[in-house]
């Protein structure tokens, strides 16, 4: 079988487990918004000082959402040893990673679909007319947070205190996908808003980067 | 033995000697005095970093390739010796900086980007901590290892890129371009003998780690004996009986 085939089964999958209870995507959107609502009551900002730390905001919530919500991604696997099951399957492992990757990337979009709307409102920020170049940001650094956080959830999955280590080991790989990821949001957020196509290269070979490693890495990652 | 002695004794006197150079015989600096003189330990200390973390990268790819257990153990004894150079860089670093830029700290993109490198080596270590079997320990620690290091570049671009858009108050000015030459012989001196602290400290932790690895498959291998003694003399007793 194909790795895209497998991976497509396998995100299928994913899906399916998720919407019967959809227990990870709210309380991801839950957490996200805690964050965001926090904030306002850390800083108190006014609208152009919204502007000025918006970015941030939002990523800063997107990420510590994400670490969270990576976590259940392997160690779900583990109550009933399917992930050896599904290493014994004729597919490749990178499928197995991929299936995943997908899978957490459409929950965390979900997640941002309905936070980022919530957060212009509290915030008083205009998506009007940067939309688009706001969804190209939002596609590239989820991506890099899926990418790198399912990698790193097989790695914590196997360790003691796995809630603790995932952030720890995510958060500090993340600082360079934090920086651009803030600063290509931040050059929409202005008064003329003007993607800065460096930062979006950047995210770009961000992804790039880390989607090759964890292509040539998974055998030992996933090896028993 | 005694050829370990020797060498360490070597080192002792040399890094003493690196110091009273760094402190005497190096000239004074016009600006900024006797404060100048941590430079010859705090740039000695990320040359040593370097070579350290290098070492990591090099132990976690091939033991990734091998599964031989000692670059393992030569991974894991780089890192612990590269925090502690990247610690006293960090620690060198503020102290020099409070009385000549004014202020302890400055999100520069070099202080920045090794500050990361910092946090991503404590918490390859602490994940060693955490992972239970050894052989996954191992593996799972190597594969970090390399993100980590795939990881330093785009730390370092990206707050190059940061920073140049935001220029910052306080500019390093290249302290390399005109250097004295007694400083340059007395800096020169500071990395050899500091690296050559690094590299005894390494070795010494290599050997340790190896003789745990040793301890640990020695334990297992007593704990499964007496299991299969136990199996035995429970499979015998009806016989007896």
């Amino acid at each position: 079988m194909s790795t895209v085939r497998a991976a497509g089964i396998l995100l299928g999958k994913e899906l399916r487990l998720e919407f019967r209870s959809r227990e990870l995507l709210s309380a991801t959107i839950i957490f996200a918004l805690v964050v965001v609502v926090l904030f306002s009551f850390a800083f108190d900002p006014t609208a152009s000082e919204s502007r000025r730390f918006g970015p941030g905001l939002l990523w800063i919530a997107f990420l510590f959402a994400g670490s969270l919500m990576l976590n259940p991604s392997f160690s779900r696997e583990q109550a009933n040893d399917t992930l050896d099951a599904l290493r014994l399957a004729p597919i490749s492992p990178f499928a197995i990673l991929l299936g995943k990757m997908l899978a957490n990337f459409i929950f965390m979009s979900l997640a941002e679909l309905i936070l980022v709307p919530v957060f212009a409102v509290l915030y008083n920020i205009s998506l009007a007319g940067i939309v688009w170049r706001l969804v190209l940001v939002l596609i590239l650094g989820t991506a890099g947070l899926t990418i790198t956080g399912t990698v790193f959830s097989a790695i914590s999955a196997h360790a003691r205190m796995r809630e603790l280590l995932l952030p720890l080991l995510l958060l500090p790989i993340l600082t360079p996908l934090l920086i651009a990821a803030v600063e290509s949001t931040a050059s929409l957020f202005q008064e003329q808003p003007a993607l800065d196509t460096t930062w979006v290269a950047f995210l770009a070979g961000f992804d790039i980067v880390f989607l090759t490693a964890s292509w040539l890495l998974c055998d030992y990652l996933l090896e028993e | 033995m005694k050829c370990r002695l020797g060498v360490t004794i070597l080192i002792a006197v040399l890094i003493f000697f690196a110091g009273y150079a760094a402190l005497f015989i190096a000239p004074d600096e016009k600006t900024m005095h006797a404060v100048q003189r941590i430079f010859y330990f705090h740039v000695a200390s990320w040359v040593a970093m370097y070579c350290a973390f290098t070492t990591v990268f090099y132990a976690n790819a091939r033991y990734l390739l091998s599964h031989h257990r000692k670059w393992d153990a030569l991974g894991v004894s780089a890192a612990e010796v590269g925090v502690v150079c990247c610690s006293i860089g960090l620690t060198t670093g503020p102290l020099w900086a409070r009385p000549v830029w004014g202020i302890w700290w400055t999100w520069d993109a070099r202080l920045t980007s090794t500050f990361v490198l910092w946090l991503l080596y404590v918490s390859y270590l602490l994940m060693r901590g955490l992972l239970e079997d050894s052989e996954k320990k191992a593996t799972l620690s190597a594969v970090f290892g390399i993100f980590a290091s795939l990881d330093m570049p785009l730390v370092y671009v990206s707050n190059r890129l940061w920073r140049t858009q935001h220029p910052q108050p306080v500019i390093l000015g290249g302290s390399g371009s005109g250097l004295d030459p007694t400083m340059g012989k007395v800096l020169v001196l500071g990395m050899i003998s500091v690296c050559s602290v690094m590299v005894l400290a390494l070795i010494d932790r290599y050997r340790l780690e190896l003789l745990r690895q040793e301890c640990d498959e020695l334990r297992f291998e007593i704990e499964s004996r007496s299991t299969q003694a136990q199996d035995f003399l429970v499979s015998a007793k009806p016989k007896v009986g």
